[in-house]
């Protein structure tokens, strides 16, 4: 069990002392940096620390681009009519915003997290393999200045949607969709390479004495996203490099002309693409169970039912693809299947925010920033749950499909849930990872702009949705104006409240009230038993890890 | 603390937004079939499930929130697992998703049924618009986009039906069972009509079926919802059901207008007189991409003024229009325009915009073409 | 470190074995649909009728649909647009391929069955679907489709749409389908060098 004790007692840890006998002193010491400095050091650093920096300050740095791209979208949405961009500009821009999101802000903003938090939450020195890091982080800002390099390009950059349908992504596809492809596979072999470095440090490197079933939840969510992984990168890059062979080498994986399908591609993809959007939801369940517990004074409920939610969760994905498929001709045995099994994950899901719900029942609740995420996820994730739901219902998911509702679905999933759980995570980790408490007015005015921004954008886009609006069109029907605007309204004052997140990140590396090793009272994994900030090198000497009896 | 009033506003303000929003109608539509009717019920009762879960899941929430705050000296209890519990909230959900699963699943049976048709329509998506054949009954057409361009980039008032207006609709008798074919020319596309609950993907080489028994004459507007490239919002759907009698006479008149046409092949037709069909069958199909004044949107739609080289090549210009041009958005116009359409649109742009080259194409080496 | 190696080991194992699984998906895709009927793929080479009994009991609408392609200045025609078959007898339906280009070229007619789970009792003894044809300018070919609906089919299917659609078959393609060794390109009489006498 994870070493939760019961709170408002004495503080009293589950790490012999003993193993830490070199104490601040012995920290202060290996805080020195040997080697390069400078830029170099950055470039050639295989310290998880320093490269889960990295990992963040690039995740930060794409959430404003793609940030920047749906602004643009959502301007030219702001009313009927083209007003801004034409419909190719357009289209790119909804691709590139889907595209940078997915595997430039989210995917590494985990990654990063797991970087920093992995070793320090199960007593490891560092990852198990820190070159292999190194190289895994590099690749990424090589592989997105690629991307978003084609949209220089004669005849523009992927313009056919995030999820690159063919033909319209293969033989209708602007030329400089190869590089696309390039760079997508550079970035699908970061994201492996990353999850491999995490599988062998969370199966290797733990402190000595714990087991498995004690390890904090989010390296549990972490250890079962990579195996996801591990499992569908492959296969992204499979898709990918048939397209490749399809535009450039005359095969016909999907081309019906030359006895290929279409609609093969579609299974392909969302096979790679159902577990992918678990494997952006996952460990933000992870950082939610580390949050919750700690603001609300109390162990986690039920700590094995979430692991076992989480695994059926990820068996489940495997199960659900051809959900997103429902209108392109199934026939109805499939139909049933798909329906049947999505309605399934339902229950892990639920299972999980009735366990949340149940941890804050009878604690002692305060609401620090990091809280406040963290409860914001859980209710507007579960909103997002709601709605995937009623899409799980095929007959009606014919109504539903490719429109605006299915928009406001996964964002309500993947922006108040994946992004507010990263969020929550930094505002959770700041006094480790610098030393200073973040500033709490700063972060109640992000947060309080955040939620009202989030769900401005994204609640009324249900409605344009059921009202009759596809989605990745550029220019509607006069009867949607009113609820666009909204939306657009919603989306600008999101997206400047996150210079907020910016302006406190900045702060609070300067500065601020400084932070103890346990920086917030109710928290009781092994990470707040280093000093704040944690030195570059911690736990060189394991510690010995006391598991908690149940 | 603050969250609790502000938690509840926003969620007491997102639920009168809600419920508000669907009384105005902000919601699936009711629909004109026995089919919509269905699957408007099976949305509105999950819709209602999850609004009992969510109160009832959220009040607890809410409640511990505001019930055992520190501020006010609440104390943590011990308590982190019960079996019981965890047990009740895994097959609670499962009953009632069984449930659910039980009305779906009927309807979704009865969405496959497409047996015992009464008219066949084929459905071809193209880039950008939509193909209708009435299968059996030679009448064949193509149904573009309406709006003028002008609405579009705000230099004129935008009309009631912006963007959801097409220059012909497809017509359909109430009543009768009408079973749709859908495929496409080009890149997957999807036939979406709310009023009809119909949407289906139109996949190049695949055929897919879908059905309709439209209850209420009346017109029904929808679109394309598959991202088809750079006019996949401008690619609107329009029914209009009318009742048998008068859906017969329809498809009578447009029959002899079919026969008129064909016979239109076989005289000499004048230059003016191309010219005018020209123009009109140019701005209807060809102005979405080549623009009014052919300029074209370049490298992907050439422009045809100030194109000497096509204006040398009058067979290869011909022969483009009619077979058009494999993984470009050019469609193969022998199959939607007729024969007079197709020398009266190569007439006009060969002497539209300065062009000037003084050819005239006439129907019957169009024909002579196609045999 | 012999921990972490044999993690690192294990994992590229299921990794590279997720790659070849990721191609290894198109075959398995294809025999899945041809196994369910998912898209209404048929066997795309050519079936031993089944000698059955007819069912006279049922009389089943086939009806054909061809339709062009951009690109091919060809015409598919069927000559009979619709027949009443009954289940377990053999049908033959005669289509024609006609260039009116000015130049010979490749093209290949790709079928597709509604409702798709039709596709599993459709068979086709003969069929010019199964290969690429090659046609000269201004030639006109016929040629026939011979197919069965297999006694099993299900009552609730009382029509069965057939749909050719004729696509180009270019340079590139003819190239890369001999490369994946496809012999039924060289095995089209008629013929020598793809687009040689052009």
């Amino acid at each position: 069990m994870a070493p939760k004790l019961p709170p408002r007692l004495p503080p009293q840890h589950p790490l012999e002392q003993a193993g830490e006998a070199a104490g601040p002193a012995g920290h202060a010491e290996a805080g020195y940096h040997h080697g390069p400095k400078g830029l170099l050091r950055w470039l050639l650093t295989t310290n998880h620390k320093e490269i889960g920096t990295l990992y963040l300050i690039f995740s930060l740095s794409m959430f404003f681009i793609g940030g920047i791209f749906a602004l643009v979208v959502r301007a030219e949405l702001f009313q009927p009519g083209l007003q801004l961009v034409q419909p190719e500009f357009f289209n790119q821009m909804t691709t590139m915003h889907g595209l940078i999101m997915v595997f430039g802000a989210v995917m590494p903003g985990f990654v990063g997290l797991a970087n920093w938090m992995i070793p320090l939450q199960i007593g490891a020195p560092d990852m198990a393999l820190p070159r292999l890091n190194n190289f895994s982080f590099w690749l990424l800002p090589v592989a997105f200045t690629l991307l978003l390099s084609t949209l220089l390009m004669p005849g523009g950059g992927p313009n056919f949607g995030w999820t690159f349908y063919a033909p319209l992504s293969t033989t209708y596809s602007p030329p400089s969709t190869t590089f696309f492809i390039l760079s997508l596979h550079m970035a699908g072999i970061s994201s492996i390479l990353g999850a491999i470095n995490i599988i062998a440090t969370i199966l290797n490197l733990r402190a000595p004495g714990m087991r498995m079933m004690d390890m904090p939840l989010f390296v549990w969510t972490w250890l079962i996203t990579a195996f996801l992984l591990i499992a569908v990168m492959p296969v992204l890059a499979g898709v990918i490099t048939m397209m490749l062979l399809d535009i450039n080498f005359g095969t016909s994986f999907f081309n019906a002309a030359g006895g290929g399908d279409p609609v093969m591609f579609q299974h392909i993809f969302w096979f790679f693409g159902h577990p992918e959007v678990y494997i952006m939801i996952l460990p933000a369940f992870g950082i939610v169970s580390a949050i919750i517990p700690t603001f609300a004074r109390k162990r986690l409920f039920g700590y094995a039912s979430m692991v076992y939610a989480t695994s059926s969760i990820a068996i489940l994905s495997f199960l659900v693809w051809a959900h997103h498929m429902f209108a392109v001709g199934l026939p109805l045995v499939a139909e049933l299947f798909f329906m049947y099994t999505t309605m399934l994950i339902a229950v892990p899901t639920g299972v999980k925010v009735f366990n949340w719900i149940a941890t804050l029942f009878q604690g002692s609740i305060s609401f620090e920033t990091p809280m406040l995420f963290a409860l914001a996820f859980v209710v507007l994730f579960s909103i997002g749950g709601f709605s995937g739901l009623m899409l799980a219902i095929a007959p009606a998911d014919f109504q539903y499909h490719d429109t605006y509702f299915v928009v406001a679905h996964f964002h309500y999933v993947l922006v108040p849930g994946a992004v507010f759980a990263i969020m929550a995570a930094v505002y959770y980790w700041l006094p480790k990872w610098t030393g200073h408490y973040p500033n709490e007015r700063l972060g109640r005015w992000h947060f309080w702009t955040s939620v009202v921004g989030v769900n401005l954008t994204f609640f009324p886009m249900h409605f344009s949705g059921l009202a009759g609006m596809p989605r990745r069109i550029p220019d509607y029907a006069l009867q949607f104006a009113d609820f666009n605007m909204a939306s657009s309204i919603g989306a600008l004052l999101f997206g400047t409240s996150q210079l907020l997140f910016v302006w406190m990140i900045i702060k609070c590396v300067r500065g601020g009230e400084k932070a103890p090793a346990k920086a917030w009272d109710g928290a009781e994994d092994l990470e707040w038993t280093v000093p704040s900030p944690a030195p570059l090198h911690t736990f060189e000497t394991p510690p010995r890890f006391q598991h908690q009896e149940h | 603390m603050r969250k609790l009033p502000g938690g509840v506003a926003a969620i007491g303000g997102g639920v009168w937004l809600t419920f508000s929003a669907l009384a105005h109608g902000w919601n699936m539509p009711l629909g004109v079939t026995a089919l919509s009717r269905d699957i408007h019920g099976l949305h509105m009762t999950i819709f209602w499930i999850c609004v009992v879960i969510g109160v009832v899941v959220f009040g607890v929430m809410f409640y511990s929130l505001f019930r055992y705050r520190r501020s006010k000296g609440a104390q943590a209890s011990l308590f982190h697992e019960n079996t019981k519990v965890e047990v009740i909230w895994t097959t609670v959900p499962l009953l009632i998703l069984i449930g659910m699963a039980l009305p779906a699943t009927a309807t979704l049976k009865q969405m496959y049924d497409a047996k015992d048709a009464d008219l066949d329509v084929m459905v071809t998506g193209q880039q950008w618009r939509w193909h209708y054949e009435y299968l059996g009954e030679d009448v064949a057409f193509t149904s573009n986009l309406a709006t003028p361009r002008d609405q579009i980039d705000g230099a004129a008032a935008k009309g009631e039906n912006y963007l959801l207006e097409v220059d012909e609709p497809l017509v359909l008798p109430v009543g009768r069972k009408v079973r749709f074919l859908l495929t496409s020319d080009d890149v997957v596309h999807s036939w979406w009509v709310p009023d009809l609950a119909v949407k289906q993907d139109a996949i190049p080489g695949f055929v897919n079926e879908n059905w309709v028994r439209i209850e209420t004459p009346g017109t029904y507007r929808g679109q394309c919802t598959e991202l088809c490239g750079r006019n996949h919002g401008f690619m609107p759907v329009v029914v209009e059901a009318m009742e048998p009698d008068a859906f017969d006479s329809w498809l009578a008149e447009r029959q002899q207008a079919a026969a008129r046409e064909a016979s239109g092949v076989d005289r000499e037709w004048a230059m003016d007189e191309l010219m005018s069909r020209g123009q009109q069958v140019y701005e209807s199909i060809c102005a979405s991409c080549h623009q009014v004044d052919g300029s074209g949107n370049p490298p992907v739609f050439p422009a045809l003024a100030n194109n000497p080289a096509l204006m040398a090549e009058r067979d290869r210009h011909i022969a483009t229009v009619i077979n058009g041009v494999a993984g470009k958005p050019m469609p193969a116009f022998s199959s939607s325009l007729s024969p007079v359409e197709i020398a009266a649109v190569i007439t006009y742009e060969r002497n539209a915009w300065g062009n000037d080259t003084g050819d005239s194409v006439q129907p019957s080496e169009i024909q002579a073409r196609l045999e | 470190m012999t921990g972490v190696q044999r993690t690192v080991t294990r994992t590229l194992v299921v990794l590279l074995a997720m790659f070849v699984f990721a191609f290894a998906l198109v075959p398995l895709y294809d025999a899945f649909c041809r196994v369910t009927g998912i898209n209404g793929k048929v066997e795309n080479t050519a079936q031993a009728l089944i000698r059955d009994s007819i069912d006279e009991s049922r009389v089943i609408t086939v009806q054909f649909i061809t339709r062009g392609s951009a690109g091919l200045p060809w015409k598919l025609e069927v000559l009979n647009r619709q027949v009443r078959v009954h289940p377990g007898a053999a049908t033959e339906v005669h289509f024609a391929f006609t260039n009116h280009g000015k130049e010979a070229g490749w093209g290949r007619a790709v079928p597709s069955v509604s409702p798709s789970e039709a596709s599993l009792y459709m068979r086709k003894v003969t069929c010019f679907c199964f290969q690429e044809q090659r046609l000269d300018a201004g030639e006109r070919y016929e040629a026939p489709l011979v197919f069965q609906l297999t006694r099993d089919l299900p009552d609730d299917i009382q029509t069965v749409t057939l749909v050719y659609t004729l696509y180009p078959v270019d340079d590139k393609t003819l190239a890369a389908k001999a490369l994946a060794n496809e012999a039924r390109i060289i095995a089209v009489p008629r013929i020598a060098v793809p687009g040689g006498e052009a």
